[in-house]
C-alpha cells in the first residue's frame, strides 16, 4: 500500500544528473529527503540546500572540556590532593601543565568529534529502508540515487514521481517502510 | 635620450596577469571508472588468498616470536637481561620506541597534514599509511612499557588511584609521553575507523550480494549502517575536516613531546632547543622511507600502477628529500652550536659522536639519512622504482642510528670519566627488536589482507568524473 511506503527513489548515473535534480528537488520545496552517493559530491550539501554541518560545536566542547580536565587533573593531583615536593618545583604550575592538557585537548576534541558526527547522523543504526533497496549496493559502488520521504508534508506519490522523472531520475520505485 | 626614452617605453606594470597553466597531475591513470576503482580495491579482499601472503604471513609469525620469546625471558627473569647498565641506562629499548614512533608520524603527515594543504594525492596512499601509524604505534609502545620492568604495574604510569596515594609526577617529560603517546595512538586508531566506515559499507554490500552472509555481518557490524546519505556525507566530512585539523598539531606534539624526554634533561648533546624541530622533521623523514618501503612491493604486487602514480613516487622522493636535508641541516647546527656556545661537555660530546668508540654508528647515520636522500634530486633515481625501494631502506637503517646515536653516546660519555662505560645489546634485546619487525609485519599483512587497502570513497572523489561541473563554470 503506497500510504506504507516509506518513499521514493529514483537512479542516476553521473554526479551532474543528481546534482541537477537535487537542486529541483530542494527547489521544489521538499524537506525529507536525501541523495545516497559512494563518495561524497562536491557542492552537493548546496545543491540539496543542507546548512553547515554543526559537528564542530561538539568539537569545541570537547576541546574546553579536555584542557579543563588536564588542567585541573594536574592542579587536583599535584597541589591539592597529595603535595610532593619534586625537584623544587612549585605544586602547580600551568607551564608544566600544558603539554598533558595539551594532549588531553586534542582527545577529547577527537571523540566529541566523532561521537557529534555518530549522534547527528544517527549512527550506528540497525536498520534503514534505502538499505533494503536491491541495488544500494551499487549506491555504494558507482551510482547515485534520490529518496524523497513519504512523511514529507509534500509528497504525493504521482506529483513526486513526476518531479523525479522529470528531474533525469530512471527506475523511480516505491521502498518499503 | 631618445635611445633612453625606448627603453621606459615598455609599461613596468603588465596590462593584465597571465597566469601560466599548469597541467594538473592525474592522480587515477587511464581514466578508470568508480566501479573499477572499488572492483580493484574489493578483488584484493574477495580473491583467494595468494600463496604469496601465507609464505609471508609465516614468516612474520616467525619473527614475530623473537618478540614473545624475548619478553617472556625478560618478565620471567628481570629487567636485567638487557645490556643496560650504568651510565648507559637507556638505550635500545628508547631507540626502538623512538624509531617506531617516528615511523608512525608519516603515515599522519598524509592523512592529516596534506589533507588540510588538499594535496589530493594522498588519496592513494593515506589509508595505508594509516595503518602503519598505528602498527608503528604497536611495535613502540611494546619497549617502554616493557622497560618500566615489572609490567603489570604499568597501569602506574596513568593517573589511576592507586594503593601507594601518590599519583604521578607530571613535572616530567616522561609523564607528558605518557599522555602524548596514548593519545596519539588512540587519535589515529579513531581517525582511521573514521575513513574505513564507507568502504567497510561497501565490502558488507558485496559479501550480501555474493551470499557471503558471515563476512557480510562483520563489516557491516563495523560500518554501523552506513549507507552514503549526502546528510551523512556533510557531518562526515566535517568531523574528517576536524580530525585532520587536530592531528597536525597533535603530530608535531607527539614528537615534539618525545624530544623532551631528551632535551629537558641537562646531559651534553640532549639539552638543545632544536630538538623538537629536529626530531619532528626526522620523524616524518624515517616515516616516508617506511611508506615506500611498504608501499612499493605492495604497488607491484597488486599492480596498483593506475592508482599509486610515478607522480606520487615523485611526491614521497620530494618530501623524503626534503625532511632529510633538514635533518642534515639538524646535524650541522648542533655541531656549530656545541662550538659556539662554548661549553666545554657539549663540545666534547659532540666530538665524541663523531670520532669516539661510537663512531661507526655516528657514520652510518650520516651516510643514511644525509647522503641518501640527496640522489633524489635526480628524475632518473626517482622513476627507477627498485632504486627508490633500496634508497628507503637505508633511510629506515639511518634513522635508527640516529636515536642510537642520540641516546647511547651521550650517556655512555657523561660528566664523570670515571662513570664511562662502553653500551653493548644483549641477545635479548636483540630478539626482542628484531621480532618488532614480525609483529609489524603480521598486522600489515591482516591489513592488506581483510580492509581495503585504499579509501575507495576517497579515491572516487578525486577521479574527473567525480565532479559535478566537469567541463563548466560554477554557478
Amino acid at each position: 500500500m503506497p500510504a506504507q511506503a516509506y518513499g521514493l527513489i529514483a537512479t542516476f548515473e553521473t554526479t551532474a544528473a543528481i546534482y541537477h535534480a537535487a537542486e529541483q528537488v530542494r527547489d521544489a520545496g521538499y524537506k525529507h529527503w536525501d541523495c545516497i552517493s559512494p563518495f561524497p559530491i562536491h557542492g552537493l550539501d548546496k545543491a540539496m540546500g543542507l546548512k553547515r554541518s554543526i559537528v564542530p560545536r561538539f568539537s569545541l566542547a570537547g576541546g574546553i572540556v579536555g584542557f579543563c580536565t588536564g588542567m585541573s587533573l594536574i592542579w587536583w593531583t599535584g597541589a591539592s590532593d597529595y603535595q610532593l615536593i619534586v625537584g623544587g618545583k612549585p605544586f602547580f604550575s600551568p607551564m608544566f601543565a600544558f603539554p598533558v592538557s595539551y594532549e588531553l585537548t586534542i582527545l577529547f576534541t577527537a571523540f566529541a568529534t566523532i561521537g557529534g558526527m555518530f549522534f547527528l547522523n544517527g549512527l550506528p543504526q540497525h536498520y534503514h529502508p534505502v538499505l533494503k533497496y536491491e541495488h544500494i549496493g551499487r549506491g555504494m559502488n558507482d551510482t547515485f540515487f534520490i529518496v524523497i520521504e513519504s512523511r514529507d508534508p509534500r509528497f504525493n506519490l504521482a506529483n513526486t514521481k513526476s518531479l523525479l522523472e522529470k528531474a533525469g531520475g530512471r527506475d523511480i520505485k516505491e521502498l518499503e517502510a | 635620450m631618445g635611445h633612453l626614452d625606448e627603453t621606459f617605453a615598455a609599461p613596468a606594470i603588465l596590462q593584465e596577469v597571465k597566469p601560466a597553466v599548469l597541467p594538473r597531475a592525474v592522480l587515477v591513470q587511464n581514466n578508470r571508472s568508480f566501479g573499477w576503482i572499488t572492483d580493484k580495491v574489493c578483488s584484493l579482499i574477495e580473491g583467494k588468498t595468494p600463496a604469496w601472503w601465507w609464505v609471508c604471513f609465516g614468516v612474520a609469525c616467525f619473527v614475530a616470536s623473537f618478540t614473545v620469546a624475548g619478553i617472556t625471558y625478560l618478565v620471567s627473569t628481570g629487567v636485567g637481561v638487557w645490556g643496560h647498565a650504568n651510565p648507559v641506562n637507556w638505550a635500545w629499548d628508547i631507540v626502538n620506541f623512538v624509531f617506531w614512533i617516528g615511523i608512525g608520524h608519516a603515515g599522519t603527515l598524509i592523512s592529516a597534514i596534506l589533507c588540510l594543504l588538499r594535496q589530493k594525492w594522498r588519496t592513494s596512499i593515506n589509508r595505508a599509511a594509516e595503518a602503519m601509524t598505528i602498527f608503528a604505534v604497536v611495535c613502540a609502545g611494546i619497549f617502554p612499557v616493557f622497560h618500566v620492568g615489572r609490567v603489570w604495574f604499568a597501569w602506574y604510569l596513568f593517573p589511576i588511584p592507586n594503593s601507594n596515594v601518590i599519583w604521578q609526577n607530571f613535572r616530567s617529560p616522561l609523564e607528558w609521553d605518557v599522555f602524548a603517546v596514548s593519545t596519539y595512538g588512540t587519535v589515529s586508531v579513531l581517525f582511521w575507523y573514521v575513513g574505513l566506515i564507507p568502504d567497510l559499507a561497501v565490502l558488507r554490500d558485496r559479501f550480501y550480494g555474493a551470499g557471503n552472509k558471515l563476512r557480510s555481518f562483520l563489516y557491516g557490524l563495523f560500518a554501523l549502517g552506513w549507507r552514503g546519505s549526502n546528510r551523512h556525507w556533510s557531518n562526515y566530512e566535517m568531523a574528517y575536516l576536524i580530525l585532520a585539523g587536530i592531528s597536525t598539531p597533535l603530530v608535531l606534539s607527539v614528537h615534539t613531546i618525545v624530544s623532551f624526554d631528551f632535551a629537558v634533561s641537562l646531559l651534553p648533546g640532549w639539552h638543545t632547543t632544536i630538538f623538537p624541530p629536529y626530531f619532528v622533521a626526522g620523524a616524518i623523514f624515517s616515516g616516508f622511507g617506511m611508506v615506500m618501503t611498504l608501499m612499493l612491493p605492495l604497488r607491484a604486487i597488486y599492480h596498483l600502477e593506475d592508482l599509486i602514480t610515478q607522480y606520487h613516487i615523485d611526491c614521497m622522493c620530494k618530501i623524503t628529500l626534503a625532511t632529510g636535508t633538514i635533518v642534515g641541516y639538524a646535524y650541522a647546527m648542533e655541531f656549530f652550536i656545541a662550538w659556539y656556545g662554548a661549553n666545554p661537555n657539549e663540545g666534547f660530546a659532540f666530538i665524541n659522536r663523531a670520532f669516539g668508540h661510537y663512531a661507526w654508528a655516528y657514520w652510518i647515520m650520516i651516510t643514511c639519512n644525509v647522503i641518501t636522500p640527496q640522489f633524489f634530486w635526480f628524475r632518473k633515481v626517482r622513476e627507477n622504482t627498485t632504486l627508490v625501494w633500496v634508497l628507503s631502506i637505508f633511510v629506515n637503517v639511518g634513522m635508527w642510528f640516529e636515536r642510537f646515536v642520540i641516546i647511547v653516546t651521550s650517556l655512555a660519555r657523561d660528566f664523570l670519566p670515571s662513570s664511562w662505560g662502553y653500551y653493548s645489546p644483549s641477545i635479548v634485546e636483540i630478539f626482542t627488536f628484531f621480532g618488532t619487525f614480525g609483529v609489524f609485519s603480521v598486522l600489515f599483512l591482516l591489513f592488506i589482507r581483510f580492509l581495503p587497502i585504499m579509501p575507495m570513497a576517497e579515491l572516487k572523489a578525486v577521479t574527473a568524473q567525480a565532479d559535478p561541473h566537469a567541463g563548466h563554470d560554477h554557478h
